[in-house]
Order: structure tokens, then sequence, then C-alpha cells
């Protein structure tokens, strides 16, 4: 079973895609293909989690969309944006990792300022767009503090601020809450909702949980491992805004049955030889 | 304008996270916790100055008991005289060897370094220039020190060339283990953000080093002063422009073991000096950030 197609929202059809990946397969050196003729749209707006079980290739194809690393076949465009020399969309891409990586030798305020420092943006601009961003987050008051000062949930704050810092489009989220409480982490997904809707960002999401990604999507793209491949590609009618009081609604647990359902369709696919 | 409502994120850092970077609280607890820290501040100068005293004190009666000669073993007494009244032979000496090997530690650091970050910009830079430095290292200082005295133009650069060989290498090697122990992740960031060459050594894999740097700079430090000395024994330099081991070894001709002592003593000093110093540009460096320069606290 291949992406089964349900009608979108009309008007999003005729729109063009911030980032298409079309028939990209991913061979790493030792042999292990990754990601197996991958096609997916990213439509403006929208929030796509990946979702699937480890080694299914959601981190290598979050990473290939950010250009990081190319693909072993297949193409990456970025319509409605030019790339530079090396193939890479000179638009800004927002990048968090798994981890909040940060550089520990400076403050909040320095790790946050990396990004406009290396694009050489003027002092006084960027202190400005620095402390806005914090604001966001709601770190103002820590711009001097160095990140072992803080904990778990604002390193990953701080790691957001610096991807937003940009003001990017598109936000690429590499598993960011996996190491964190599930308090922490429910108060971070209300977060990235609500900067999601405030900045108009479009973000790709990787998880490995089905209750985050029914939580925060607005599609859910379901894959496979072994070889890493999309299974099946979930629009969510689920209503906005998702608050709090949502994860205690029937439509809620209906939406989690659901997505579950699907993810074990994806882990007991057999997986079709590309 | 948005549906969602100023969501907990921006008020909860004041409650919940900022526990841990806030202040303690105020009352009895900290006053006692102050007390505490008082004390242990005293003790920490008060435990090593009283220890020093002691063992002075012993080696003193030690001599006046046992009425051993000079020759053998000088009361403390004794080596602060000849310090004081052979201050004006030891005193030109000690500037000496402290230039030796102060300039052979700058030298070591701006080639360690600078090799090591020649190094880390290849892997064919490396194979081809990394087994000199590891045969430069492994072989023994005094072994090449004659050779060296022949070909340096005067003992002072040949005692040079020896303290730098000994103190570059420590630094090298810290230094490319340093650039080559950055966060892969970080790498990603900077790759991501179109970082150039440059502006990822800079901004990136200079300041992630530093723990390494700071420790080879402790290394290098110490081994540029004793090979300074051990070149100055191999070397035998003579007559203007000894440096303190020299002197040293001229004091045991001379059975003049007091001056012997004093020399010894600001060999010691020099080298205590040179441990303090790099340890406080280490600590200065390291303290806001680095785990090897906090305080554990639990």
């Amino acid at each position: 079973m291949m992406s089964d197609t349900e009608t979108r929202p009309s008007g999003e059809t005729r729109r063009r895609p911030i980032v298409a990946v079309r028939d990209v397969s991913k061979r790493f050196s030792n042999g292990t293909l990754a990601l197996s003729r991958m096609t997916l749209d990213v439509m403006p707006g929208e929030f796509i989690s990946l979702l699937g079980p480890s080694g299914c290739g959601k981190s290598t194809a979050l990473r290939i969309i950010a250009g990081l690393g190319d693909a072993s076949s297949g193409a990456i465009d970025y319509p409605g944006s030019r790339v530079d020399v090396r193939g890479k969309p000179e638009a800004e891409i927002g990048f968090v990792f798994q981890e909040p990586t940060l550089m520990p030798w400076q403050t909040v305020f320095g790790n946050v300022h990396l990004p406009l420092r290396l694009k050489r943006i003027g002092k006084s601009e960027a202190r400005e767009r620095i402390m806005h961003v914090l604001e966001t987050v709601g770190l103002e008051d820590f711009a001097r503090a160095y990140p072992r000062e803080l904990s778990g949930g604002m390193k990953m704050r701080v790691s957001i601020a610096r991807a937003l810092v940009t003001r990017p489009k598109l936000l690429l989220m590499d598993e960011p809450f996996g190491a964190l409480d599930e308090i922490t982490r429910q108060k971070l997904n209300d977060d990235v909702l609500r900067l999601w809707h405030e900045q108009d960002l479009t973000v790709v999401f990787v998880t490995h949980s089905v209750y985050e990604a029914a939580y925060l999507s607005s599609r859910i793209v379901v894959m496979g491992a072994r070889p890493g491949r999309v299974v099946s590609d979930l629009p969510l009618d689920a209503p906005w805004p998702r608050v709090e009081s949502f994860r205690t609604t029937d439509a809620y647990a209906a939406l989690c049955r659901r997505v579950s359902d699907a993810l074990q369709l994806a882990i007991h696919a057999p997986s079709a030889a590309a | 304008m948005s549906d969602y409502p100023a969501l907990s994120g921006v008020a909860a850092p004041a409650e919940d996270d900022a526990g841990k970077f806030a202040a303690g609280q105020a009352g009895e607890r900290d006053a006692a916790a102050a007390q505490a820290a008082r004390i242990e501040r005293s003790l920490k100068l008060t435990i090593p100055v009283a220890m020093l005293a002691l063992t002075i004190l012993v080696w003193q009666l030690y001599v006046e008991i046992n009425k051993v000669p000079p020759y053998i073993l000088p009361s403390p007494v004794a080596v602060a005289t000849a310090l004081w009244t052979d201050w004006g032979t030891l005193y030109p000496a000690l500037l000496v060897t402290l230039k030796i090997t102060v300039s052979a530690l700058v030298l070591a650091l701006i080639g360690g370094v600078g090799l090591a970050i020649l190094l880390v910009q290849s892997r064919w830079i490396e194979l081809a220039l990394y087994p000199y430095a590891v045969i430069l290292q492994v072989t023994p200082i005094v072994a090449i020190a004659p050779l060296i005295l022949v070909y340096a133009s005067s003992t002072q650069v040949a005692l040079l060339i020896c303290a730098f060989l000994v103190a570059f290498f420590p630094i090298l090697s810290n230094m490319v283990q340093g650039l080559k122990s950055v966060d892969h992740n970080l790498l990603n960031l900077f790759e991501l953000y179109g970082a150039s060459r440059f502006q990822t050594l800079w901004l990136l894999k200079l300041p992630a080093a530093q723990p390494y740097f700071m420790a080879g700079l402790k290394i290098g430090g110490g081994l540029a002063l004793i090979a300074a000395v051990v070149a100055e024994f191999a070397a035998g330099s003579a007559g203007a422009g000894s440096g303190l081991a020299f002197r040293l070894l001229e004091a045991q001709y001379r059975l003049n073991i007091p001056r012997l002592f004093a020399a010894l003593l600001l060999l010691s000093a020099t080298g205590v000096a040179i441990f303090g110093l790099t340890s406080l540009i280490s600590w200065l460096a390291l303290r806001r950030w680095h785990e090897s320069a906090i305080k554990r606290e639990n």
C-alpha cells in the first residue's frame, strides 16, 4: 500500500510546495539502504510529522531536506527558492537537532547569535532579532546564562530560538523532545504549535511518538524500516487550535488510534525491495 | 490575534526552571553555607603553608640533632644563607633559564597550535607530517642535544631548540585531539548555515579545543623548564650566559652543597610558578563553561 490519497482542502493543491522530494534514495557507505525512493511534497503552512520505527530513515530524510548530505539518487527541489553553487537552498531553513547542540562556551545570547554571525548580519540588527526571538521562547531573562546553567527544556528552547532567529519559512525538527520528560515535552509541543501558528511556519517534525504526532500534525507521513520508505500519508482533519484540553477529547483518542493502526501496518508491512 | 492562549512557556521559566539558576533562598542556611565556604577557603591556604613550615622545621632539627655535615645535607638556614650571599651568581642564571623556558614555551605554543591546525585540514597532510612529530618526541632529547649543539649557532640557541622540541609535542597532540573532538551536530549546524572553513575554525573548532589546549599548555610549561635544565646539563655551557643548571653542576663540583640546594630551590620555585600561572590561565578561560573548572554541586 502506498500513499492513501485523500482529498486535500481546496486551494492547497495549486500552491507550489516549499520542498519537493522526488524518488530520493540514500545508501550509506556501509551498504545500508537508509531510504528507498521517497517522494514527498511539503506544502506551505503544513505541519508534517515523519513517524516511524527507528531505522526507517526519517532522520536521514530530514537531513537530506536540510541539505546536509546528498541523496544517492533522485532529486530534491526547493521551488520558489534559488539554490546556491552547492545546490543547497538559499532560503533560510531552521534545524533543531535531537540534542540541544549548544556551544557550551557561549552564552544563550551567543548561541542564538551564531546563525546571524555566520551570515554577517550587523550587530545592532542582530541584537534586536536575538532579543525578540528569545522573548518568543520565554528566555529573555536568560540571555547571559551559559547552557550548563539551564534545564533540559530551557536548552531545547534556546535551540529552537537559534533555529528561528534567521526567520526561516521551513523549520525541520529531528526528534527534538525525545530526551525530555513528558510534562516538559507537552509544554514544548504547545510552544511549537504556537510558534508555527504565529510565524506562518512550515514544519517537518520527526518523531517516533504516535501521541506527539497526532497532537501536533496537520499531516502524518508514516514510514517503514528496512529499507526506509514512505508507507502511508495521512492528512489529519482534527480541529484547531489544539491546546491542552485537546489531549482529553475523544477526537484525539480516535486520532491516536488511527495513527497507531497506520504505524502498526508500517511496522509489519513486508519490506518491498526497491 | 492568536487562537492560542499565552502559553505557559512564557511564564514558566520564572517558576519551575529558574530554581536551578537563581541564587538560593536567603536565611540561616545561606549564612551557614557562607561560613562553611569561608572556613574551606582559609583551610585551603593554611594547610599547605603549615605543612611546608613543618617540613622545614623537621629538616632543620634533623640536621642539627644528627650534626649532618653541610656537604651531605645543608640545613634550611644554610640554604637560605647561600641563596642570600650567592644571589649575585644565581639571579643572572635564573634569568637565563627563565628566558630559555619562556621563549621555548611561546615558540612551542605557536608551532604546536599552528601545526595542529594544518594537520586537521587534511588527512593527507596529517599522514605526511605526524610521523615526524612522533619521532622527534620519542627520541630522548639528551641523545640529540650534542647534535643540536653542533648545528646551532650558539649554546643559547641549542638550549632553546631542545626545550622547544620537548614542549612542542604535548601541545601539538592535545591540540590535534581537541580540534578533532568537535560535536558532529555542531559541525552539521555550521554546514547548514553555510559557514566558511575559517568561520568553522574560528567560531567552533578553536573554542571547542580550548580545554585540550589548556591541558597541553600545563604539560608543555612544565616540560619546557625540565628540558631547558636537561639540555644545559648535556650542553655543559660555561662562563657568561650560563643558566641555573650549570650553576648547579658547578656548585656540585666545588662541593658547595648549600648553593646547589639554593639553585635547586630556585628551579623548583620556577616550576611551581609556571604551573600556577598556566593553571590560572586555564581556569580563567574555562571557569564559565567547562566541567573541569566548575565545582560540582550536589
